[in-house]
């Protein structure tokens, strides 16, 4: 099953690739993952998503929880949360398609953030089987370029991820 | 305030940690490091002729103390020579700090001379690493160092220093923090208490309880309470590798070691227990044999400071997380408070049971098949001349498995082995590191001709500080424990596990200033051992031949269950 975890860890240099490298050593999966400084800028907040079974991701949770660095995890997936990705995609946009990359554009509720004679850059946010869904509707034909930040989440309501 | 340059901040750091010892090779990055060393007297440092020997030194003197230990290696081939001997603290959950000299911070990156990234190098092995950025912070990272590798579930740290950071003429104020706080690190100090009565309740209410204990009763210094509450329950108790001299080897109640290795007694009961209460072991592939098969009928209690290795391979169902002497200790308050006690039939039929186990195979070996010597009747013997009281480093085959089965350890930390990593070479500067910490004490490397010759060059280095401990070196002429697999498993195809072209390990040593024997008849061995053990100043290297076709039994079937092994080359279970 698929889990987003989340890691509050200390905003120092080697933290991000004991992460990394716990994942690779024992053998985890990674299927995206997102770094950046909290408000409070001795903090960083690592969001994984990762597929595994509920023994496999005891593991992770555990193992995560060990590395000195790590100040704090939780598994977003264990309660309700809100989950979102950015993409941007770079397509071809010439004759018709101007018009109708627009207007799926605007039915998934994204922008156009760059647009040359030839060319729409999309910006797209939402869960990530919205993005996948904008990328199958468009088609490969007219992709030139994707980029994605990977999955950033929240756990709803009062609960918080903070020391 | 002491002005002090980075080295002397360095050095007056360990000293105020209470390092007496610390174990190195010097170079171009340590220098200088090295230059305030010997400025001054309070900490003393040894020259090795290795760096993985500094690191395995280092790490035998916590085994033994429980402190950690300090090994100082220069940037490149020192830094990775010392990562087979961090790998091995890793492995074993040993408390050890080890100094790493960089490159100037201007060239990292740079592909400098001598430049290694140790923090990258080591990153899987360590418990954690500090790089050092600014000379102020030596002080606090250190202590930081050893608070990290001592407390919870010990583990190696490393500490990396380019060398611009020990400027000698860059001058500091030096305070040593008297304690440290770190926000993301608080290990646990005692177990829940409502999973510890559950878990008395389960002991109390068991028929066929088995106490599975490990090296962490040894490294949290739990063995009188694991003692005291085995007795009060009258419950069989077996070791691991790791935690041999936990439980007393001689005492009634122990059963040996379980595993791979383990006594058909230890083996079987765990098999046929109702009730398994593990403490500070971790259900290693090497003890539960095939995971699918391991122990149909128990329930498990799982006693553990990291909760990481609950429930990694064997599914607790009494999980606590907690220092094994504090939740041992709660239980034996419980137990003896408890109005419920074992029921005195289901245990004494437990008993029976056991000890026709234990009549059936009892570490029986053959003497008849060969003319030479055993390997077990050697280690019978050193147990008999050393009266089971000496500290025995162990290396990595056949004799430490030999060692591990037939030398009764009555007292913790005294079994000095690598047991998860399996590092061919440590016996001997393990030995080294022991013996210079307790010069009045019997200190054994027991060797083989394979794993002796793996850091055969710190001959020297005892040489240098005459440091008299005794060689047991059993030379089969064969890497032993490769050979019995290729026996078993390869239709006897020997494949490199023969070692031709053996020097003569009595000249060699002789070579190095010390005293060399050769015993090669079983009559002439407990002389030639007394004789070496009475040479109180004299580091004795006894080589002694024994039968090259010995196999290590028990031996599990792989896959099997824990009852599954072979008992003798043609009896199976």
């Amino acid at each position: 099953m698929r889990h987003i975890i989340s890691v509050l860890m200390e905003n120092e240099p080697g933290a991000l690739s004991r992460v990394v490298g716990l994942f690779s050593q024992r053998n985890f999966n990674i299927e995206s993952l997102t770094v950046a400084p909290t408000e409070d800028s001795t903090l960083s907040r690592l969001t994984v998503t990762t597929i595994g079974s509920d023994r496999v991701i005891e593991q992770i949770t555990k193992q995560l929880n060990k590395l000195i660095d790590v100040v704090k995890v939780v598994d977003l997936t264990e309660g309700d949360h809100v989950e979102r990705e950015l993409m941007m995609i770079k397509l071809k946009a010439s004759g018709q398609m101007r018009a109708e990359i627009k207007r799926t554009a605007d039915i998934f509720r994204g922008q156009i953030i760059d647009v040359t004679p030839t060319t729409y850059t999309v910006q797209l946010t939402g869960a990530s089987d919205k993005l996948d869904a904008f990328i199958e509707t468009l088609g490969a034909a007219h992709i030139m370029e994707v980029v994605r930040t990977g999955v950033s989440g929240l756990s709803r309501g009062e609960k918080v991820l903070s020391i | 305030m002491e002005q002090l340059s980075g080295g002397e901040m360095l050095i007056r750091a360990l000293k105020d940690e209470g390092v007496k010892h610390i174990y190195g090779y010097p170079g171009g990055a340590l220098l200088h490091i090295y230059d305030a060393l010997f400025q001054q007297g309070d900490v003393q440092h040894v020259l090795v002729r290795h760096e993985q020997a500094a690191t395995h030194m280092a790490d035998a003197y916590a085994r033994a103390t429980g402190k950690a230990g300090v090994a100082l290696v220069t940037s490149g081939p020192g830094a990775t020579n010392a990562v087979t001997g961090i790998a091995t603290a890793y492995m074993d959950s040993i408390p050890m700090v080890v100094i790493t000299g960089q490159v100037m911070s201007t060239l990292i990156g740079e592909d400098a001379f001598q430049e290694t990234d140790m923090i990258g190098v080591s990153r899987p092995v360590v418990k954690h690493s500090f790089s050092v950025q600014n000379p102020e912070d030596i002080p606090s990272i250190i202590k930081k160092a050893f608070h990290i590798a001592e407390s919870g579930r010990p583990g190696p740290v490393v500490v990396d220093i380019p060398k611009d950071m020990t400027n000698p003429t860059d001058r500091f104020n030096y305070e040593y923090p008297k304690s440290i706080k770190l926000r993301s690190y608080n290990p646990v100090s005692r177990g829940h208490s409502g999973q510890i009565k559950k878990a008395v309740d389960m002991v109390l209410g068991a028929k066929r309880l088995v106490i599975y204990a490990g090296g962490g009763v040894i490294l949290g210094g739990a063995s009188k309470e694991l003692t005291e509450l085995a007795q009060l329950l009258n419950a069989p108790v077996t070791n691991t590798l790791m935690g041999l001299g936990g439980y007393p080897g001689t005492d009634r109640q122990f059963i040996g070691m379980l595993g791979m290795h383990g006594s058909y007694e230890a083996n079987m009961a765990m098999h046929h227990a109702d009730l398994i209460l593990a403490v500070g072991a971790r259900f290693d592939d090497r003890v539960t044999n095939g995971v699918d098969k391991f122990c149909p009928t128990a329930k498990i209690i799982h006693v553990d400071i990291d909760p990481a290795s609950i429930s990694k391979t064997i599914k607790a169902d009494v999980p606590i997380v907690g220092p094994a002497k504090h939740v041992l200790n709660e239980m034996v308050t419980l137990v003896k408070d408890s109005k419920k006690q074992p029921e005195k039939e289901a245990v004494d039929s437990w008993w029976k049971q056991i000890d026709e186990w234990r009549t059936r195979h009892g570490g029986h070996y053959r003497t008849d098949d060969s003319e030479k010597m055993k390997p077990q009747q050697v280690i019978e013997m050193l147990s008999k001349v050393t009266g089971g009281d000496a500290y025995i480093c162990s290396d990595v085959g056949q004799h430490q498995m030999f060692a591990a089965q037939y030398y009764k350890f009555n007292k913790p930390n005294r079994w000095i082995n690598s047991g998860g990593l399996g590092t061919m070479g440590f016996g001997l500067p393990a030995a080294m590191g022991v013996k210079m910490n307790f010069p009045d004490e019997e200190v054994v490397c027991v060797t083989g001709e394979g794993s002796i010759q793996m850091n055969i060059q710190e001959l020297s280095t005892i040489s240098q500080y005459n440091i008299p401990l005794k060689v047991i070196c059993l030379n089969n002429q064969s890497l032993g424990m490769v050979r019995q697999w290729q026996d078993m498993n390869y239709e006897s195809r020997h494949s490199h596990s023969y070692m031709e072209s053996l020097p003569d390990f009595i000249k060699l040593a002789e070579a190095y200033g010390h005293v060399g024997m050769k015993v090669d008849k079983y009559e002439d061995l407990e002389a030639a051992m007394t004789k070496a053990f009475a040479m109180k100043d004299r580091m004795v290297f006894m080589d002694i031949t024994v039968d090259p076709f010995e196999h290590v039994y028990p031996m599990q079937v792989p896959r099997g269950s824990m009852r599954d092994m072979w008992l003798s080359k043609t009896e199976r279970t």
